[in-house]
């Protein structure tokens, strides 16, 4: 397997676009017809070769790209990545967790020798290489969590672990779906979610945390969760709302195909050895509606999950002033046949 | 009382008392009455042992004369929070085992010092709280990150940036501020007539 990496952006022209490759790996998060909060979490396994299920953290192509994208960010405004200063080690077991998955599951890409504390990483795609001591933080350019994050993509959320309780104390955060790192760390898990409509009253959090508080070593959890997006924009952060939320307005008719984007995160959870704390990597994948539509099982279903969702709900995910068009243009896609169940294309 | 609110927020109480070697008050404005409730069922050498940090802000002199004849240890009255925050950093760094802290007055004062009460190693959840007097907010604009203080009307303009920002219920414990988000984002221009939401 070869990826070819793709030169694209994320701002300003919005060059983003996916392979048809990569369309059809998508992952599309709607089992059926209709959708409504649930803990969807299931054991993060190898599944279905080829799909971002198969690998620990999935590279594709527009890796490269990201990474850049990721890094401009943090030009812009070094708040997206910080630390508490307990989470250091949690940093490290973050660091060998990606570097020993990656150079296992990826080996044309990287490498990983490790000579007791004594690390050499190669990084092909970024043309990073780099020998460093192991629980040394002087022997890296950055703390081992920025590190190794401003090389995967996706955010990080990393969780101490207290009073039965997670903690946000720690966190990589550019591709957010409009929540602040800057603003939520330190939060305990009911704390950062406090924003969300409904999920509290149906008791998902409560459910959710004492799940996501045994997890245990070896043994991580996904889930996938979704959101709109005008423009294939990465950084959708309340930090920058006042410059991303006009282009809201700019959505057409005429445009939608391009401009408007199914925006979902594969979230997963790993135990972490030394420091007993949760990583919550939050992977971004976007998709055009242009791209989506080239499924007919997803362009019939995703209208009809559109067309019914709750007001509450398509006003939290922030589409709900322009829901109507958007229906109209999925519904020329929607012949009302009957769809499968599961996510993937027929 | 404060209106319920999402989980983010915190929830006050009412101060009790507590056995300790040292009681730290810190308040302002009515919080004051709080302390002087307090007292009512305090044993007879409790202000003794009690530092009590107290900024009047818009009280004036009004509490002062009574906080002195609770006859604490110490009585300290500033004019600003920030020009007692010196002070209350050095009472944390000399603190040992069994302090008891007990913030009163408005959610500004009790949520910064929270912070550095929670920095010097106490659990937040064993400090007492008890909001008195105005329910006025400290608000961080989440653009600009500059903090305003005793916002009262919703929208507002930032005193750092000058976007107009909604204020939102989401707390920061860190931050001890709510949260404000430009209110015309989706729609430059548009700024819905201020409204007093917080007196």
């Amino acid at each position: 397997m070869t990826i070819i990496f793709k030169e694209e952006t994320f701002h300003d022209d919005f060059t983003f676009r996916n392979s048809p490759e990569a369309v059809k790996r998508f992952p599309f998060p709607f089992p059926e017809d209709s959708y409504m909060y649930s803990v969807n979490l299931e054991p993060h396994k190898s599944y279905r070769p080829g799909s971002v299920y198969e690998r620990t953290f999935d590279v594709d192509e527009h890796y490269v790209s990201e990474m850049r994208d990721r890094a401009r960010v943090l030009a812009e405004d070094p708040l997206r990545c910080q630390s508490l200063p307990h989470m250091t080690l949690a940093g490290w077991d973050l660091l060998e967790l990606i570097m020993t998955s990656k150079a296992e599951e990826y080996p044309e890409l990287f490498e990983l020798h490790r000579d007791g504390a004594k690390w050499h990483w190669i990084n092909r795609p970024l043309g990073i290489e780099q020998k460093f001591t192991f629980l040394d933080e002087t022997t890296l350019p950055y703390g081992p969590m920025e590190y190794i994050t401003r090389q995967t993509q996706g955010d990080f959320a990393v969780l101490d672990q207290r009073d039965d309780n997670l903690w946000m104390d720690a966190g990589m955060v550019t591709t957010q779906a409009d929540w602040s790192l800057d603003f939520d760390i330190g939060m305990n898990f009911f704390e950062w979610h406090a924003p969300v409509p409904k999920a509290h009253e149906m008791g998902i959090f409560q459910r959710a945390l004492k799940f996501l508080l045994n997890i245990q070593q070896g043994s991580p959890a996904r889930r996938l969760n979704w959101t709109m997006t005008v423009n294939p924009l990465l950084d959708t952060s309340p930090e920058n709302y006042h410059k991303w939320g006009v282009m809201k307005k700019d959505l057409t008719l005429e445009n939608m195909g391009q401009m408007m984007h199914l925006r979902v995160e594969l979230q997963t959870f790993f135990r972490l050895p030394r420091s007993n704390a949760l990583v919550f990597p939050i992977r971004c994948y976007l998709i055009k509606l242009d791209e989506l539509v080239t499924v007919p099982k997803w362009a019939r279903r995703f209208h009809r999950v559109i067309r019914d969702l709750p007001t509450e709900l398509a006003t939290y995910k922030g589409f709900v002033t322009n829901r109507p068009k958007i229906v109209e243009w999925l519904s020329k896609y929607d012949d009302g046949a009957l769809t499968s169940p599961g996510i993937w294309p027929d | 009382m404060l209106e319920g609110s999402i989980l983010s927020r915190p929830v006050y109480d009412v101060l009790e008392i507590r056995p300790g070697r040292l009681h730290l008050m810190v308040a302002d404005a009515e919080g004051a009455e709080a302390i002087l409730d307090l007292a009512a069922s305090a044993p007879s050498d409790f202000f003794a042992r009690a530092h009590v940090i107290y900024v009047p802000k818009r009280a004036g002199d009004k509490f002062i004369a009574k906080l002195e004849q609770l006859a604490p240890a110490q009585l300290y009255v500033g004019p600003t929070y920030e020009a007692a925050l010196p002070r209350l950093r050095r009472v944390l760094a000399g603190a040992h085992m069994g302090l008891q802290v007990y913030l009163a007055g408005t959610e500004g004062l009790m949520g910064q010092a929270m912070f550095e009460a929670t920095e010097a190693g106490i659990p937040h959840s064993a400090i007492q709280t008890e909001h008195r007097g105005s329910a006025v907010r400290r608000v961080q604009c989440v653009h600009c990150k500059g903090i305003t203080e005793d916002v009262t009307h919703d929208p507002f303009q930032c005193a750092h940036c000058g976007l107009h920002l909604f204020v939102r219920d989401h707390y920061s414990r860190r931050i001890a501020a709510f949260q404000g988000v430009r209110v015309d984002a989706e729609d430059p221009g548009n700024i819905p007539e201020s409204v007093e939401r917080f007196r």
